[in-house]
């Protein structure tokens, strides 16, 4: 119940759940651009998630932690290293919601099912109790559009959730919505991730999300992007973003994250 | 440096802060208050405001033509009024051939463009898709496309003689490129986020492109079906205008074409008027409503007008 922190960047994070991590990130490197003139974005990734653990990888702005969340999710491929995701193809969130316009909220979580195989008698049943999952009972028949930023992003939870994958990352999926909303939308995937067991990769560059919602925090450093840090967070969920622990703890992350980006103004 | 010291202080305010279903209350609120709510307005404005203009446009233009033929602009001959006009039209229902002259072009026109469709839409999606195959023919698709159609109906004469195959080449010569390029710009302005998203969920190859790709393009693929009917109507008339057979139906062109033989002008205007009038019809008909309601339904369409 205390809030512990440190541990060095190679230490292995998941030991106290056992079992095979949900996900392994083993000596991942990624450059893009031709050989020559290539840029190193990721640089020696060693990262585990355990079944059941919500990590948040923080970092600056254009340290790689799309490019790193892309590689897991399988959108593209390592450089050097290996990607183990237990359960098959992992569920994505994006920053924006990347629903379909064309098809109703209710349509595009039937459409992930239909895709994870589910028979069409119980798309419709399932894709409700997935609404409901995230309190949008009501909300089947709406055209994206109609629906607020928060809802959207809501729906898209829905989405990720229907592909059946207890992997789930999420690439700043709140940064784009107003404070309240966020914090709804926090107290939101903390109760879905502990209902449902979920072993969350969720990246951000915001230090307080961070700490609000992991269990652990990893800071990715820039260019290249390496694991600079991690701390572990045992404060009791749910949270309050503004309570002194997520502050107290913020501010000394913050410092970190500071002391990574001051680097690169020296040189 | 650690926070250790500060936790049985923060434990309280977390456990404090809020119970689940004040969660649940904060978002419904933010929910009522952010949500979306389209008006659509009523059948009376919408006549005014959508039916109304065209119809005074139409009005003025009779009007000034009436004004020209009374003010003897030019030998009567030359420019009928509107009442000789619409004596002709009423000539040809009475013997009862205005339909069927109509029907003969409609008729040509639409299984012609649906040909076009079958056709020119795979081949929108290779050329967008493949990448050798958009270098190899791309351009020569968008070239094509400036061609006018009534190039090409002495060369399908001589291949394929005056009949109906004829016209069916000249169609669709002109309309596949228009029906192809229309795909092609219609897949290059899919967000990459949705082919990301489409393919996180597992839609890949033929089944994204199914389920993400196509529906995508629509509103591109639509503007290209658009222009394609335009392309097709207009290559027929030229093809009806040029070839003259006993075999072939007697379409709009051919009817044009006869009366113009006939130095009868008022049946001439008549021929313009009523391909104009087929062109705008199944476009009001056919395309307008297919296209108001796919940008309707993905809120691309400006609502309260
Ligand atoms: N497809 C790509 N080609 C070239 N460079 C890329 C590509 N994707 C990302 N990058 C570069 O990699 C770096 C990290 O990008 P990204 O992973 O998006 O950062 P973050 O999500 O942390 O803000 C950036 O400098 C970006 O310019
Ligand atoms: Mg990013």
């Amino acid at each position: 119940m205390t809030t512990a922190l440190t541990t060095s960047a190679d230490a292995p994070g998941a030991d106290a759940h056992g079992g095979a991590p949900a996900v392994r990130i083993s000596h991942v490197h990624k450059s893009f651009g031709r050989p020559g003139a290539q840029t190193h974005v990721l640089d020696d990734i060693t990262l585990d998630v355990a079944p059941g653990e919500f990590v948040t990888l923080l970092g600056a702005s254009g340290c790689g932690k799309s490019t790193l969340l892309n590689l897991v999710a399988g959108l593209d491929k390592p450089s050097a290293g290996a990607i183990e995701v237990t359960g098959g193809r992992p569920a994505l969130m994006f920053q924006e919601h990347a629903l379909f316009p064309w098809l109703t909220a209710g349509k595009n979580i039937e459409l992930a099912l239909k895709l994870a195989g589910l028979p069409r008698p119980e798309r419709r049943p399932e894709a409700e109790r997935l609404l409901e999952l995230v309190r949008l009972q009501g909300a089947y028949g709406k055209r994206v559009h109609e629906l607020s930023g928060g809802m959207r992003q809501r729906v898209a939870m829905a989405r990720a959730l229907a592909q059946g994958s207890k992997v789930l990352l999420m690439d700043e999926p709140f940064a784009a919505l107003d404070a309240i909303t966020r914090d709804v939308l926090h107290d939101e995937i903390t109760r879905i991730w502990a209902e449902r067991q979920l072993s969350v990769l969720f990246v951000t560059h915001n230090v307080r999300e961070a700490v609000r919602l992991a269990q652990r925090v990893v800071l990715l450093s820039s260019r290249p992007g390496r694991v600079a840090r991690e701390w572990r967070i045992d404060l009791p969920q749910p949270r309050r973003i503004e309570s002194s622990g997520v502050a107290d703890l913020s501010i000394e992350i913050t410092e970190e994250l500071r002391g990574e980006i001051r680097r690169h103004g020296q040189h | 440096m650690a926070s250790t010291d500060t936790t049985p202080v923060l434990e309280k305010t977390d456990r404090a802060g809020k119970a689940p279903s004040d969660t649940a209350d904060v978002g419904a609120g933010l929910d009522a208050l952010d949500a979306v709510t389209a008006h659509r307005g009523s059948i009376g404005q919408a006549l005014r405001t959508k039916a109304l203009p065209p119809l005074i446009g139409v009005l003025v233009v009779l009007a000034l033509w009436q004004g020209a033929y009374s003010l003897h602009v030019t030998s009567s001959y030359k420019l009928p009024s509107p009442a000789d006009v619409w004596r002709s039209a009423q000539d040809l229902w009475y013997q009862g051939t205005l339909f069927s002259i109509i029907w003969t072009s409609v008729w040509r026109g639409l299984s012609g463009f649906l040909l076009a469709v079958v056709i020119g839409t795979p081949i929108g999606l290779v050329v967008a898709r493949i990448r050798p195959v958009r270098t190899a023919i791309g351009p020569v698709l968008q070239g094509l496309q400036s061609l006018p159609s009534v190039a090409w109906v002495p060369a399908a004469v001589i291949w394929l003689g005056i009949n109906d195959q004829m016209m069916y080449a000249v169609i669709l010569l002109g309309a596949v490129p228009s029906i192809a390029n229309g795909l092609v710009a219609g897949i290059d302005q899919v967000p990459p986020l949705f082919l990301r998203a489409g393919r996180t969920i597992g839609a890949t190859g033929l089944t994204g492109a199914r389920h993400v790709l196509i529906p995508a393009a629509l509103p591109g693929y639509l503007a290209g079906l658009k222009q394609g009917w335009a392309f097709s109507w207009r290559s027929l008339m030229a093809a009806e205008l040029v070839a003259s057979s006993p075999d072939l139906g007697r379409g709009l062109g051919r009817f044009l074409e006869d009366q113009r033989e006939f130095s009868d002008m008022s049946g001439v205007l008549l021929g313009i008027i009523l391909i104009l009038f087929v062109g705008i019809a199944i476009e009001l008909l056919v395309f307008t409503p297919v296209e108001r309601r796919v940008l309707r339904n993905r809120g691309l369409l400006a609502t309260g007008k």
